[in-house]
């Protein structure tokens, strides 16, 4: 490992100085940097809403606030954290930073559309922002009709140009990531020598196309209907409520898709790393991320059970939910057995990593039993389903985000982060996150509501529990936060391959140069190559 | 690059049958066929779509990826109708519940 | 952080550098893709993904006319009656000419015809766009007149007015989407009509046209399938 601090040669940080070489790049990494800064912003302004929320749950009464404010806090929340975080996130930072590298290209397909998609980025989260600060929106981020169309007295059409404008951004990452997939891949490099974090982006680009144009409609229909009294969803207008649930379910279930699919591509990396094993079953694994994609659209409506969907349809819709499971599973046991009788090294990442496993497969099975009709009806609104996909979402996307995150920091910036601090956090976020959800499970199954500022005293201890964890989890985010940036300036250099690890982008220099390969790669095998190949001999 | 050239006569004789198909769809609105009216109408629409994609659009000529990114479109619009509507038209369907 | 076990050498990976080929670069060659060929097909890949999107954002609105649709058949068939069919059938019509004049354009740069001959094509086809959307604005003025806008000033006197109303939120909404895909086409057509007057483009690089083309065609398809949803509905009903 190189810990000279002699002057770095030219690479795509110090290729450029001023603003204006940032604000108008074309280059994939600074767009990345770019996306990484907002995101972190975004991150906390909604894990702000998420204290508040905790704050006024420990206690029963609605002290802390007032309903109608909680109700801005719970909705500002949702949507800060699905659309400014947990969808762009892993994609738009670490998938357009590497995704070019692993496919040994120069860049993406379509450079100045990326740069775009970070612009488009930044105006609709103004335009939330400023929802927000002229008094936010209070109908929940799933916007329900008819009160998102006619009984708030909240921005929701400030909020819904927001997300409106936001989703074209996610639109063209995934355009940009299936070209680049398609047409861009280097000699020899065929599509069963990619990395599995390519297949995850490429599977998750899918549900970018073909679902985020229909809540993008949706939510403009929304505020047409708003604006102009139209009676699309208003029952009073003679619209139709449930019509609103099956358009907006139907992109936002396979949106949490694309929030988990980027994040099991990089466990799929991270678990490879660190047992020094390739992964059992590469062409499972491959395929499951498009299965989860596909049959991720064909299970929407289990968020209608209760809603007044027909029972027939309930019935459909549950069963092909339970198959939507499959895939999942057969990564979980594929990256276990990749891990079993591999050298395993405990490398902060790879911490990331096992909790990833064991969060998410909780995550999930939770999610077949809401999965299951008759429990739905029981679980529904409670905090059953909040705890469901905060082990999901946190559990699994925010885990496997940070181990992205760390992984590739010392490509990514150069510089190794201080792994004792890094081992530290990764333990206080675990503890912390399973502390505020874990009761949840409890708490929501007893009976409690999501979405209301007072509960039943009874339930008190538990949301007391859950707050102390979320202080714990938030100081737990704070620490990688302070380390990553000391790190950028005082820590020890890295050098190409700090982790011995395999891959095209640990084949090239810390940072990496503009153009990221010197001559284009020409690949002869898959460039995942730990167990000793045939051809190279014995390691 | 060069893709495949066709003759202008090709393009005059889709435009032909996408003028033909629109006056017999007009055509077809006057008169009473029950269920064949929508069938009709569908498949007309569906037809003249069909010829602007595969000719207009090259996609006769395309490679096999174009025609599987065209085709998932549709593909996915019949998901979307398809399972939403399996809703609406099964309300009822269930006697002795709520629903 | 921990090295790497120091008994450990990971084989290298079998990466060998290409060749480097110097090569004459065409001037609209973009310096992350090999050659014309691949970056054609980057674009047009491209734009196809994007009308996929495109497929998905209007089926979001024909979605909301099927159920519509199914819950008040008789008060589509109604409100339908109400639209003017020859203004709807000359409009499609028009459609389809512009799309044989954005195909010709195509095939113009395809085959190196001088620009005159490129830049005619797409001019005609920006007139029957625009010829489109002056009869657009017409029927859209009819309607202001005839009060079936929905909103406060909505009036109906047939025998479904709810249904009615909603049916023409969806008929503002569908076609007025559609109308400004037209638009922002005839923008699109403008800057590939001022590219090809200054010789863009021949059999070498035609790219740009291409993809305009297959934009132009795609809201031409959206027409196709709107004329007959919105125009035809059991006109057997109500002759004329």
């Amino acid at each position: 490992m190189d810990t000279t601090t002699a002057t770095p040669t030219l690479n795509y940080l110090n290729n450029g100085y001023g603003l204006k070489s940032w604000l108008l790049t074309k280059d994939h990494k600074r767009i990345a940097l770019l996306y990484l800064w907002s995101i972190t912003a975004f991150f906390f302004l909604g894990g702000f809403f998420a204290l508040m929320i905790r704050l006024e749950l420990l206690t029963p009464a609605a002290d802390l606030v007032q309903p109608d404010t909680y109700n801005k806090l719970f909705t500002m929340h949702g949507v800060v954290m699905v659309f400014f975080f947990l969808i762009p996130s892993i994609p738009a930072v670490l998938g357009n930073f590497l995704l070019p590298i692993m496919v040994g290209a120069k860049d993406l397909a379509f450079p100045r559309i990326n740069l775009l998609s970070w612009y488009i980025y930044v105006l609709g989260g103004l335009f939330t922002v400023a929802a927000a600060l002229s008094g936010g929106v209070d109908t929940g981020w799933t916007f329900y009709a008819p009160y998102s169309t006619s009984a708030s007295n909240s921005n929701v059409i400030l909020a819904g140009v927001g997300i409106f404008i936001t989703g074209f951004s996610s639109i063209l990452t995934g355009l940009n990531f299936i070209v680049t997939v398609h047409r861009m891949r280097a000699p020899g490099l065929t599509w069963f020598r990619l990395p599995l974090f390519v297949w995850a982006h490429y599977a998750t680009s899918l549900i970018m196309i073909l679902g985020t144009p229909v809540i993008a409609i949706t939510v403009l229909l929304v505020a047409v209907e708003r604006g102009l009294h139209l009676g699309i969803f208003d029952p009073a207008l003679g619209g139709d409520p449930i019509l609103f649930q099956h358009l907006f379910w139907f992109y936002s279930h396979p949106a949490v898709y694309i929030m988990i699919l980027p994040a099991m591509g990089v466990v799929a990396e991270l678990v490879q790393a660190f047992s020094r094993k390739n992964i059992f079953g590469y062409t499972f694994v491959a395929f499951s991320s498009l299965a989860i994609a596909i049959i991720g659209f064909l299970v929407w409506g289990h968020h209608l059970f209760v809603a007044g969907q027909s029972t027939y349809a309930g019935l459909v819709f549950s069963i092909i939910s339970m198959f939507v499971a499959i895939p999942s599973a057969v990564k979980v046991f594929n990256w276990t057995a990749t891990i079993y009788k591999g050298s395993v090294s405990w490398d902060s990442p790879m911490l990331y990593a096992f909790g990833f496993i064991g969060l998410f497969t909780i995550g999930g099975l939770t999610g077949l039993f809401l999965a299951t009709l008759g429990m739905d009806i029981h679980m529904h609104d409670t905090y059953f389903i909040i705890a469901h996909f905060h082990y999901v979402m946190v559990g699994g996307a925010i885990f496997g985000y940070l181990g992205g995150l760390h992984y590739w920091w010392p490509k990514i910036t150069g510089r190794m982060y201080p792994e004792g601090w890094a081992k530290f956090a990764a333990l206080n976020i675990f503890v912390g996150f399973n502390l505020t959800f874990g009761p949840q499970f409890l708490v929501g199954y007893l009976g409690m509501p999501r979405r209301y500022a007072m509960y039943s005293p009874e339930f008190q201890v538990w949301n007391v529990l859950s707050t102390a964890g979320a202080t714990i989890l938030g100081v737990g985010y704070l620490i990688p936060m302070i380390y990553f940036t000391w790190s950028l300036k005082n820590a020890p250099r890295a050098g190409a391959n700090p982790w011995g690890a395999r891959g095209l982008e640990w084949e090239i220099p810390s940072p990496p140069p503009t153009e990221n390969f010197a001559v284009t790669p020409v690949v002869t095998e898959g460039t995942h190559q730990y167990a000793p190949s045939r051809e190279v001999g014995i390691v | 690059m060069s893709g495949h050239v066709a003759p202008k006569s090709m393009y005059y004789a889709v435009f032909a049958a996408l003028m033909v198909g629109t006056a017999l769809t007009v055509l077809v609105a006057f008169y009473d066929l029950g269920p064949l009216n929508n069938v009709l109408m569908l498949g007309i629409a569906m037809t003249k779509a069909a010829l602007v994609v595969l000719f207009f659009m090259h996609v006769r000529w395309s490679t096999r990826l174009t025609w599987v990114v065209a085709a998932s479109g549709f593909v996915w619009l019949l998901i979307l109708f398809g399972l939403t509507m399996m809703d609406y038209l099964t309300r009822g369907w269930v006697p002795g519940t709520w629903r | 952080m921990s090295d790497a076990p120091s008994s450990y050498q990971p084989p290298p990976v079998a990466i060998h550098p290409a060749p480097v080929a110097e090569h004459a670069h065409h001037p609209w060659l973009q310096h992350h893709f090999d050659n014309m060929e691949q970056q054609a097909e980057a674009s047009t890949l491209g734009m196809w993904v994007f009308l996929v999107t495109e497929i998905m954002f209007f089926g979001g609105l024909f979605m909301a006319y099927l159920v519509y649709r199914h819950q008040s058949p008789s008060g589509f068939q109604e409100a339908s009656h109400h639209l003017n069919i020859y203004w709807g059938a000359a409009n499609t019509a028009i459609l389809i000419v512009s799309s044989l004049t954005m195909a010709l354009a195509v095939r113009a740069a395809q085959t190196s015809q001088p620009a005159k001959t490129q830049v005619g094509w797409l001019l005609a086809t920006m007139g029957f766009g625009a010829a489109f959307l002056g009869i657009k604005a017409i029927e859209y003025y009819d309607k202001f007149r005839d009060h079936i806008v929905p909103g406060p000033y909505f009036q109906w006197e047939g025998q479904y007015p709810k249904p009615a109303e909603q049916f023409y939120s969806l008929y503002f909404a569908m076609t007025g989407l559609h109308a400004l895909h037209m638009v922002i086409g005839l923008g699109i057509m403008t800057v590939i009509a001022v590219m090809a007057w200054r010789k863009t483009f021949d059999e070498e690089y035609y790219t740009p046209v291409e993809v305009a083309g297959l934009y132009w065609h795609f809201v031409d398809i959206v027409w196709i399938f709107l004329f007959p949803l919105l125009y035809l509905i059991g006109r057997h009903y109500h002759a004329g």
